[in-house]
């Protein structure tokens, strides 16, 4: 046990180096937009993979926060750091309510329930005056942080985000190996029997439901902050689906699963992206060929593998 | 007044026939084969590009293909269920749900990129055209038509699964089947007819659907949110119920395109919330 925590610690600090040294290999926007997805993938994860919840409405979180943060900070004039807090708040509420409603119902029931809700958040922002419409908020400023460090330059904004990412990776981090967590695992493998132990388990999956929901907010923040804009591709169901995939590409229910599915993911739509809606033909292909031929995801896979040869 | 009302009213009963069907086959997969299929939709749009591309490039007219495409589309849903949605027989639904959401993405992709997403319309049919005057609205032929054959293929489709031997067969596999399949009966074979008739279904209601709205690549997409929703209203266990939730709901939607036109697509969602807070398990279901 000992030595396998050694390595895990290993392996984090290498990927801290390797996330500070990135921007000098790979175009900072590639590497921002990488980190921006996989926390809102781990997001996702905590509640996919630690408490069993699919959740096919997450773009619903992702997607407000990253127009209520491009509103505050363009038309508000607000700054950079209160339109993040404002984003990730206004997701985390919109999670109490989804998820209160949501977690009435469970399996595909809430599935089903979350993207219906996801659904309703599209078609009010479709239609809410202040959100640009088909065209979505764009030219959002980078601003400064704390009112000193200009982030218009991409290595700044770099560095700042991947702050951020540490910040969120942190705290799922810490759900994950919090007593909570355990709990949240015992519901996702046997909830009568947690309901027979005296856990309050509509409570435990509203708590993990909200801290996804401004988790995803944050990321959804970050998302505006870096891209500049704000579009209706991020409340989309298309995108809800997107995190269904990174999750399960990367392997869910492991902590690093869905950073790996989101950098194939970008690197896959980077790729692809002059192929036009053969993007949607190629994401539905590695979909089913997912879910048919290896469920466990990569960090699954490779995971199951060390375990078999050591 | 009356005739705006009316004629939104004729509008909803209209969605709510294409709800209702479509909720119809959703509720017949998720019966027997605990699959909730997200390529509904897709299979919808199938039926009315099948539809569309048959008048185009082969001439062949309405009511060929009204039989055809559901044969196409449902012999297409029964190679894909024995193919790939057999394998994940005995997982957690939520797999189920996923690949046939993959699916949902590779058709929808692959039309997007033959036919773009700008609409294509379809003509009613030469008997169909024209109305009649009802003195308060005017009712055009072929909607009439719709809700008409909509209203007797859920009748039928509520009659076998209910009345017959072989519905008989079909619920007694949705509760055990694996006693059923030791009273001999081909119980695979069974779960595969059953995925087509639902995929069927959907195609089906994509032909009716041709000549009203538009033929796109993301017809079936935007429906089946709807259609979910409606599921998750009546709750998926009672066929009746779907139906009916369907109807209504088509209904509610027609009526608030009446009173607050802004709101009309987004009621939907909110009656699904507040049929959460108050009957948590559906209005027609049971909760498990």
């Amino acid at each position: 046990m000992r030595g396998r925590a050694n390595a895990s610690t290993w392996a984090y600090a290498l990927l801290v180096a390797a996330g500070l040294a990135a921007p000098f290999f790979a175009y900072p926007v590639f590497a921002m937009n990488v980190l921006c997805l996989a926390l809102f993938a781990s997001a996702f994860n905590l509640l996919l993979g630690y408490a069993g919840l699919l959740s096919f409405g997450h773009a619903a979180f992702l997607g407000s926060a990253a127009y209520l943060t491009g509103q505050a900070v363009k038309a508000w004039g607000l700054p950079i750091e209160i339109g993040i807090l404002a984003g990730t708040a206004a997701a985390a509420l919109l999670g109490l309510i989804f998820g209160a409603l949501a977690i009435r119902r469970s399996g595909i029931y809430f599935a089903m329930i979350t993207l219906g809700f996801a659904q309703m958040v599209y078609f009010l922002v479709l239609q809410a005056p202040w959100t640009g419409g088909e065209d979505g908020l764009q030219g959002i400023p980078r601003g400064k942080l704390f009112g000193v460090v200009a982030l218009a330059g991409n290595l700044p904004m770099y560095y700042f985000v991947f702050a951020l990412f540490l910040a969120g990776f942190w705290v799922i981090h810490r759900t994950i190996h919090s007593p909570f967590g355990q709990v949240l695992r015992a519901i996702r493998e046997n909830e009568p029997r947690a309901v027979s132990l005296g856990y309050d388990v509509d409570r435990y999956k509203l708590v993990a439901f909200v801290i996804s929901a401004g988790l995803s907010g944050l990321a959804g923040s970050m998302k505006a902050l870096i891209f500049q804009s704000a579009t209706l591709s991020d409340v989309h169901w298309h995108r809800s689906g997107q995190v269904v995939l990174m999750t399960l590409l990367g392997g869910m229910g492991t902590p690093l699963g869905p950073f790996v599915g989101a950098l194939v993911v970008v690197a896959l739509e980077n790729y692809l992206a002059s192929y036009g809606s053969w993007v949607t033909v190629i994401t539905g292909g590695v979909f089913m060929a997912c879910v048919l031929a290896f469920r466990r995801g990569i960090v699954g896979e490779v995971l199951a593998l060390v375990k078999r040869s050591f | 007044m009356l005739n705006v009302l009316s004629g939104q009213l004729l509008i909803g009963l209209i969605n709510g026939s294409f709800y209702a069907l479509l909720s119809l086959g959703l509720a017949v997969i998720f019966g027997l084969l605990e699959v909730v299929n997200f390529a509904h939709g897709a299979q919808y749009m199938l039926g009315a590009f099948v539809a569309w591309m048959g008048l185009h490039y082969l001439g062949v007219g309405y009511w060929w293909v009204l039989i055809l495409a559901p044969l196409a589309v449902g012999l297409f849903g029964m190679v894909f269920e024995r193919l790939c949605l057999r394998r994940l027989r005995g997982l957690d639904p939520l797999y189920s749900l996923l690949l046939t959401f993959g699916l949902a993405l590779v058709l929808e992709g692959i039309f997007q990129n033959a036919f773009g997403i700008s609409g294509n319309s379809y003509p009613v049919p030469a008997a169909l055209e024209g109305g009649t005057n009802l003195g308060f609205m005017y009712l055009p032929r072929y909607r009439a038509w719709v809700v008409l054959v909509s209203a007797t293929v859920c009748c039928g489709s509520w009659f076998i699964i209910e009345k017959t031997r072989l519905g008989a067969y079909l619920r007694a596999g949705t509760e055990n089947p694996a006693l059923l399949q030791a009273f001999g009966v081909n119980v695979p074979l069974m779960f595969s007819l059953t995925y087509g008739f639902g995929a069927a279904l959907a195609a089906f209601a994509g032909v009716m659907a041709a000549p009203i709205y538009q033929v796109t690549p993301l017809m079936g997409g935007n429906v089946i949110m709807v259609v979910f929703a409606v599921v998750v209203i009546g709750g998926m266990g009672s066929i009746g119920g779907s139906i009916l939730t369907g109807l209504g709901l088509g209904l509610v939607e027609g009526l608030t395109k009446f009173l607050y036109a802004p709101a009309s697509d987004v009621v939907v969602f909110v009656v699904m919330a507040l049929v959460l807070l108050v009957r948590p398990a559906g209005l027609f279901g049971r909760q498990r």
